[in-house]
């Protein structure tokens, strides 16, 4: 398969991903906010601003807003053209991404990608927003959903369809891990244990339902929201579909698929990297995630899954390029698809349109 | 479509009543004899089409239209911010061409390659027909897509035209003519294919009662052209199509050929060149490249070459080519062909290298350069059809009859200033063929792009695009200006 090709069908199952995932996380939070007393500058600030940093995106909202209200954050993650991550640009790329591979993905996967697409530029999305915001990202959610349930019911399993799968599986590892660590400021001591505030409790079960977590959590743990728990259970859990341990599982089963290469070997960095991250997660229990302390955990473990996305990067896409010229294709790559790396604390990969 | 308050008042028409002849005025009508008696090669269709009612009528456009759009059956159209898609509109009634008007169609148009192919290859080495002066030196060595560069320049079995979309019209006595050769990368085939399966979906036992020759080939034809121009020694060539890219208007076409004949289709960043060798890049590797169907002009080819700012290209392609280690189709410098200027001479040259005279003859000439022609242009130049050299898809171009004084003015000032540039050929009064809007059936202006393939021997795949002015009287038919198409329908029979 073209590379070319490889490269467009990873990025448009990476987007949509992408806007589902923001999707979830403000949706969760405007709701969040119905339950916050003294709404003053300050709380808001706190409520949002880590929702802002947990992406990476603090420079831009700063640039474009002077404070970071609810209505400000929402506009800034739903229509905010200026934001490349904004739900309207994220699927705005993953069209135009799917356009260029047109003649390599069924046409009820296009539709339903160009439905979402019509949806969030037509007049009626606005109006949805206005009158209902939960309405609104559950249709955003619904769609996305839509477009994996069509390319699950149709797309033929080639190797296009692994380079899909690698593109929203490691987005959403991304995802949760950053859903999770925009709750880490709660935490106190490791194992700290009871002292949860009700605010932090809400805050905390909110996060669970932003991933869909949270009946799965509670038959596992009861009612009792517990951070450790909460925790390791969107990062280990081995048969929660949205947690980075699952979705590690995805993304090495669809490397190995590529190169034929059987599990407990590599033949390249991507699965090198990708395995073991993943036996790591297999072989981890929840002290370890707190060791020394939850938010650098994850920081690590995005830095982690954003090399295994270069070097997917480098190993398919890249390698047919010649050193002397590798400079050349980046330009033309950066043209299309405007790779902008953050400035933020981590650079993740995102294509960026 | 009308709604029930703006129908006319005539009710609508009972079955066997959805076609009325109408007065064909001065114009040849395809279906339509002057005297109002339909054409004995319509006559079977039209019996069929006559079962139908209005309403059934229009209730299979709309499912053609709307599974044209889902489909994605579409043109972008340049200068719309929104880079729109849109459908080529198109008209449920065919053209049908009877088996003894195809056949001097087809005589004609083999005539017509075979010298421009050799045209192509005396130009671009020993020059015979230009050291003789049957045609002036100049006006090859000035046309802006003559390549220097190519001048003996090899190219695999001789061919330079692969695929050329020659346009015929026919004038007001029925007389085929040729308008223009599209030598470069004609487009519009794949409307020839779709068109043909909207039409076996909507009349499916049409085609059997009349005696419909299939297109459905064409893809494999093509396919076999490029297998045969193959790089010498490559048995099983790996052939790809090369595309600007998703933005470029027939897009849509090129996924859609590529799709048919089991290739890949690239853009120019996919291919890379080393050792004078073309390579593609896929995910297993560099894979090697031997013949590439191109979708690019000339220019944008190459940027070390041609022009350099062009990121369409493929950097050293020209030196893979020069070195036999790649085959493009169309070669490079067809262009020339493509002059309007060029087209004066073509009878010229089917005399020159074939000794025969011409099947089907040329519209009428004139050449701005030539001082006569060139007075004749400026004093007549309200009746007459006026056009740049080089430009395609019905820019660049003036009806006279139908423009303002301010516009004949301003191409009077372009002929004077640039006469190498401009030719100009008196107002065809296109046929024209029955095509439904509201209102129902009217006569509407409509020509021919056949498309010849020239690998082994050359082929013509029975059929072609018809394409049709909507707009009442227009005579422009190209889709970025609003034209429709037709299935063009070739019998085996004459009726």
């Amino acid at each position: 398969m073209l590379s070319r090709v490889a490269n467009g069908l990873y990025w448009m199952s990476r987007y949509v991903e992408r806007a589902e995932n923001t999707a979830r996380l403000v949706d969760v939070n405007l709701q969040l906010m119905l339950n916050l007393r003294n709404l003053n500058d300050s709380t808001l600030a706190d409520h949002w601003v880590p929702i802002v940093q947990s992406t990476g995106d603090e420079e831009l909202f700063a640039q474009l807003y002077a404070r970071p209200s609810g209505q400000n954050v929402a506009e800034f993650f739903v229509f905010q053209a200026a934001n490349p991550n904004s739900i309207v640009s994220a699927i705005g790329s993953a069209r135009e991404n799917a356009r260029t591979v047109r003649d390599q993905i069924t046409v009820e996967l296009w539709e339903a990608l160009n439905r979402l697409y019509l949806f969030l530029h037509s007049p009626a999305a606005r109006q949805l927003w206005d009158d209902n915001p939960h309405d609104f990202f559950n249709e955003v959610r619904d769609g996305s959903l839509l477009i994996q349930g069509m390319a699950d019911a149709t797309v033929v399993r080639n190797e296009g369809w692994l380079f899909m799968q690698i593109g929203r599986f490691l987005e959403r590892a991304d995802k949760t891990s950053r859903m999770l660590d925009v709750r880490h400021a709660s935490l106190a001591a490791p194992g700290a244990g009871p002292g949860l505030s009700q605010a932090d409790v809400l805050g905390w079960s909110a996060m669970l339902r932003s991933c869909s977590a949270w009946d799965a959590y509670k038959a596992l743990h009861g009612a009792e929201v517990r951070p450790e728990f909460v925790a390791e259970f969107l990062l280990l859990s081995e048969d929660f579909p949205r947690s980075v341990r699952f979705c590690l599982q995805q993304v090495n089963t669809a490397l190995r698929r590529i190169s034929g290469v059987a599990e407990g070997r590599f033949s390249n960095d991507a699965e090198k990297l990708g395995g073991r991250l993943h036996a790591e997660l297999q072989f981890s229990a929840a002290a370890d995630i707190f060791k020394p302390d939850l938010h650098t955990y994850l920081d690590q473990l995005q830095a982690r899954l954003n090399a295994i996305g270069e070097a997917v990067f480098q190993t398919y896409i890249f390698q047919a390029f010649q050193a002397g010229e590798e400079n050349a294709w980046r330009q033309q790559e950066e043209q299309q698809q405007q790779i902008v790396r953050q400035a933020g604390r981590f650079p993740s990969m995102t294509g960026q349109a | 479509m009308p709604n029930a308050a703006t129908t006319p008042p005539s009710p609508a028409p009972p079955p066997g009543e959805l076609f009325r002849p109408y007065d064909t005025r001065e114009h040849f009508d395809e279906m339509l004899e002057s005297d109002g008696r339909i054409r004995p090669h319509y006559g079977r269709f039209m019996e069929r089409l006559d079962s139908l009612s209005a309403a059934e009528f229009k209730a299979r456009q709309e499912a053609v239209d709307l599974s044209f759009l889902r489909q994605g059956v579409t043109f972008n159209v340049y200068g719309d911010a929104k880079g729109s898609e849109r459908i080529f509109p198109f008209d449920l009634v065919p053209r049908i061409i009877p088996a003894r008007e195809w056949e001097h169609l087809e005589t004609g148009l083999i005539q017509r390659i075979t010298a421009l192919n050799l045209f192509l290859h005396d130009i671009y080495h020993d020059q015979h027909i230009l050291n003789d002066g049957t045609i002036p030196a100049h006006y090859v060595l000035s046309a802006r897509h003559f390549r220097r560069e190519f001048v003996n320049f090899q190219v695999p079995r001789d061919i330079y035209i692969h695929i050329c979309g020659t346009d015929i019209i026919r004038d007001r006595d029925g007389r085929y003519l040729v308008l223009e050769d599209n030598a470069r990368c004609p487009s519009g085939v794949s409307y020839v294919l779709e068109n043909r399966r909207a039409l076996k979906r909507t009349f499916p036992r049409s085609f059997e009662a009349c005696g419909v020759r299939p297109v459905e080939q064409y893809p494999n034809e093509l396919l076999s052209v490029m297998q045969h121009i193959a790089p010498a020694g490559v048995t099983d060539p790996t052939v790809v199509l090369l595309t600007p890219g998703a933005y470029n208007s027939a897009y849509f076409e090129h996924t859609y050929l590529a799709r048919q004949m089991g290739i890949e289709i690239v853009e120019g960043r996919d291919l890379f060149v080393r050792d004078q060798r073309v390579f593609m890049r896929t995910t297993k590797g560099l894979q090697p490249v031997h013949v590439i169907y191109r979708r690019i002009d000339d220019d944008f080819l190459d940027p070390t070459v041609f022009r350099r700012d062009s990121a369409l290209g493929v950097p050293g392609l020209v030196q893979a080519c020069r070195a036999g280690n790649v085959s493009l189709a169309n070669s490079i410098g067809t262009g020339v062909a493509d002059d309007k200027v060029i087209y004066r001479f073509v009878p010229q040259m089917i005399k020159y290298y074939l000794d025969q005279e011409p099947i089907l003859p040329n519209v009428d000439t004139y050449l701005a350069n030539e001082e006569d022609d060139r007075r004749y242009i400026l004093e007549n130049i309200e009746q007459l059809v006026v056009k740049s050299a080089n430009e395609a898809g019905g820019y660049g171009m003036l009806i006279g009859p139908h423009a303002t004084q301010a516009e004949c003015d301003e191409f009077r000032r372009y002929v004077a200033a640039e006469p190498r540039n401009y030719i100009a050929q008196p107002v065809i009064s296109l046929s024209r063929h029955p095509t439904f809007g509201e209102g129902g059936f009217a006569g509407r202006h409509v020509d021919l792009r056949p498309f010849i393939l020239y690998g082994e021997k050359p082929v013509i795949i029975p059929g072609g695009l018809t394409r049709v002015a909507l707009r009442p009287g227009s005579l422009v038919v190209n889709s970025s200006q609003g034209g429709g198409s037709k299935d063009t329908w070739v019998l085996y029979g004459d009726e």
